[in-house]
């Protein structure tokens, strides 16, 4: 039980350092929060079920299933949500050549950086 | 046998870089929707370490902390989500 719940806390770091590295290198915010939901919830998953295993006492691990199941309700609920707004409010994405939703969604355009410093 | 707190120790480390990884997109950040993408992933990354902290010292209150964080971040992401829509349709 105790190596179980050490290589649960191992895997769990991991993840999230992987996440944390795919936010910094990934090129656009659709891409990056592909990294940081998906590999970021995971890597918090292991940890909090580590915990789970490591307890012998009954009510953290009540504590920590529930945190889980909040994480994994609530996290793909704001990442939609923020992937959205982040196409209507114009972020510059990578590989974006012909758009299906652009009769769906208004799109502000965004500007190269020069312009948009420029007053 | 392996020492838990300890390993938990140590494995705080790597967390860090990750915190300091995810601070830096948000200080960096181009437009506003990489800042509050950088927001979720700090908020993993703190729900991490409260974790870590749990089995560190062998106090439950820490696991109430993570359960905390990631309430508050639904309803901050959410938010976050309504501003920049709102902020597009002003222009």
């Amino acid at each position: 039980m105790t190596y179980l719940a050490a290589v649960l806390l191992v895997l769990g770091t991991a993840f999230l350092l992987i996440a944390a590295i795919g936010v910094v290198r990934l090129p656009d915010p659709l891409q990056r929060m592909h990294s940081s939901t998906k590999a970021g919830t995971l890597g918090a998953t292991l940890l909090l079920l580590g915990v789970i295993l490591a307890s012998n006492v009954e009510e953290l691990g009540s504590t920590s299933a529930l945190t889980i199941l909040f994480l994994l309700i609530t996290l793909p609920i704001g990442a939609q949500l923020l992937a959205r707004a982040s196409y209507v409010s114009g972020a510059q994405l990578e590989g974006l050549e012909d758009d299906p939703l652009a009769s769906e969604l208004e799109r502000s355009v965004s500007k190269p950086k020069e312009l948009a410093e420029d007053p | 046998m392996i020492d838990l707190p300890v390993l938990a120790g140590f494995l705080a480390i790597p967390l860090a870089l990750a915190l300091l990884l995810a601070g830096w997109r948000m200080v960096s950040g181009p437009s506003f929707a990489d800042r509050f993408v950088a927001l979720d992933m700090l908020t993993g990354v703190a729900v991490g370490f409260a974790a870590l902290t749990t089995i560190a010292t062998g106090r439950g209150t820490f696991l109430d902390i993570a359960l905390g964080i990631s309430l508050i971040n639904f309803v901050a992401t959410a938010a976050f989500a309504v501003f920049l829509e709102r902020k597009r349709r002003q222009k």
